[in-house]
């Protein structure tokens, strides 16, 4: 572990992995990369430790884990392990692996974490809404040139935009 | 050539395997990106730091050129990558609830993982979060599952909205990235933040910035100038791949085949009839479709046989095999899947059912019912129908 993180890499440079990554996703499994399918269903093999017939009930937690279908038998589940540990690997090798609370220095970190709570809560709710996340959607679709996803792509920067102004002390200097 | 079906190669394991080793390329370009800071994140819509832009960009325009670049040469089938279906207007309502997501969380779904990896509570905090909205989506949907469902295309390409080809539009769509960049690259002069802007491994020069956009220009008027290869031209590098369905007359079909198929519920028919108009009217199997073989050079015929539910099974009638087959070759090579000839034609049809009725009574020839098959030896012609049930479509968000 170094004393000091390495700076970041420069942002085409990471964008040109992140390119070729998504181009070998594609040639090797004709689809693209994504997470917040694989998020949908944690939640579904979570929901149906305690109560199964719930998952049975509700159509979009059917078709992931109904009956005897295990939720998380699925590649992405295994695309977003891979993700945990590829991010992993990169933070300890530049020295960014460090137990922290990420936020602006005009909140508290109870705050902080309430709103990462509140904010992943309307993420996570958006992403099933749009059939996809940045990876998925924006990313994948994106580079296969979906009309869709790039409607959804700029939806989401203007959404963003659009509430920036009013969280301003979230991430104030 | 590419794709590669890896799962069907290596295994359901080994494909989990690939996957997991894609995931892990995935997660290290995020996290050296920055991606594992929330703040660096925020930062792109506070304008001080436009990482998020630049890095997501250059991913798509990087893969974009990659794509369509192996397609014209021929390296890739691009009928057979998923591209994500439309729904026009959910899609930009479900835009919308993440960027509001995006900018009080900090994060989006895949770099929350990365946080989370790199042990920042608040990754983890987000990802809990998004596991919770998640279900809530889906204890929510009853309300609104029409809306959900509406303004759907199966595939609908920006380039097909745009009318141009896709040559044109992934030209257009780099020169779109590098003038984002240069915006991207003034604002962040304008806006820059001590904390996270401007702070990378290599202080590169200018020039490398143009000798960097000079090839991706490069590389889409390369993409433009050969070309997507039309239904002709991929025939021709995909031969070798399809070429033995036909020599093997694995996709010729017997008559009584096709009244088996015409008659199962489960099964989604589309009969195409290649016959001269003239000879239709006079006399056509039930629900067939009159087209031209030039038809099946139109995207905009193809479109809706590539996109059949894996159950979908389309079937090939002309006068004479040799329009049948060139018609399968073309259809094939756009993607069409489940693709099958009736043997002969129409042409044996009238004489194997002649004389046939059932329970005394007659039957009309242009929609025989499954009854009929009793009357025939179980032997009498081998099964070709096969249903493939995998689904291109959909990929990983679902």
């Amino acid at each position: 572990m170094k004393a000091k993180p390495n700076p970041v890499k420069n942002p085409y440079f990471a964008g040109t992995i992140l390119g070729v990554v998504l181009f070998a996703a594609f040639a090797l499994t004709h689809s693209g990369l994504g997470a917040s399918g694989a998020i949908a269903r944690i939640h579904v093999a979570f929901t149906k430790l305690f109560w199964p017939s719930h998952v049975d009930c509700v159509g979009t937690f059917a078709t992931m884990g109904a009956g005897d279908h295990n939720a998380l038998d699925h590649a992405s589940i295994f695309l977003l392990l891979g993700t945990f540990a590829g991010g992993m690997l990169s933070a300890w090798l530049n020295g960014r692996m460090k137990v922290e609370v990420i936020k602006g220095p005009k909140i508290t970190k109870v705050q902080r974490l309430i709103f990462a709570l509140l904010g992943g809560i309307i993420m996570g709710y958006g992403a099933r809404f749009a059939r996809g996340c940045t990876s998925g959607q924006a990313l994948s679709g994106g580079a296969v040139l979906s009309l869709g996803s790039w409607a959804f792509m700029f939806s989401v920067f203007i959404g963003g935009y659009a509430i920036a102004y009013f969280v301003r002390r979230l991430w104030a200097d | 050539m590419l794709p590669i079906d890896i799962s069907a190669e290596l295994g359901k394991y080994g494909g989990y395997a690939i996957f997991f080793l894609l995931g892990s390329g995935f997660g290290i370009a995020l996290e050296l990106a920055g991606f594992g800071d929330s703040r660096r994140l925020a930062a792109q819509f506070y304008l001080k730091d436009m990482t998020v832009l630049k890095t997501m960009f250059t991913g798509i325009i990087v893969a974009c050129l990659l794509i369509f670049l192996s397609s014209a040469i021929g390296w890739l089938d691009f009928s057979l990558i998923a591209v994500n279906q439309t729904f026009l207007w959910p899609g930009i309502v479900g835009g919308l609830i993440m960027g509001v997501g995006f900018i009080i969380g900090g994060y989006c779904p895949g770099t929350s993982i990365v946080a989370t990896a790199s042990l920042k509570l608040d990754g983890l905090s987000f990802l809990v979060g998004a596991t919770i909205g998640a279900g809530l989506f889906g204890e929510s949907l009853p309300s609104f599952e029409n809306f959900w469902n509406s303004s759907y295309t199966e595939r609908y390409l920006v380039s097909d909205w745009l009318g141009w080809s896709i040559g044109a539009t992934v030209f257009a769509v780099t020169i779109l990235a590098l003038v984002m960049f240069y915006g991207a690259e003034k604002i962040e002069e304008f806006f820059k933040n001590k904390d996270t802007g401007n702070e990378w491994t290599w202080k590169i020069k200018k020039r490398s910035y143009i000798y960097g956009a000079g090839i991706l220009i490069a590389v889409a008027a390369l993409v433009w100038s050969i070309g997507q290869p039309d239904p002709i031209r991929k025939w021709k590098i995909m031969e070798s791949k399809y070429a033995s369905q036909l020599s093997s007359k694995a996709v010729f079909i017997h008559p009584l085949e096709y009244v088996k198929t015409y008659n199962e519920a489960t099964i989604k028919l589309v009969t195409l009839d290649l016959r001269t108009s003239h000879d239709f009217e006079i006399f056509h199997l039930s629900g067939a479709e009159n087209v031209k073989l030039n038809d099946l050079l139109n995207t905009k015929v193809v479109a809706p046989l590539a996109q059949l539910p894996p159950q979908g099974v389309v079937v090939l009638i002309a006068d004479n095999d040799s329009i049948s087959v060139k018609a399968w070759k073309y259809l094939k090579v756009q993607g069409v899947l489940n693709l099958y000839i009736l043997e002969n034609g129409l042409h044996n049809w009238n004489n194997l059912f002649a004389g046939k009725t059932i329970s005394g009574k007659t039957f009309n020839l242009a929609s025989p019912p499954s009854e009929l098959l009793e009357q025939f030896p179980k032997d009498s012609y081998v099964t070709k129908i096969k249903i493939g049930s995998k689904k291109r479509a959909g990929g990983l968000c679902s």
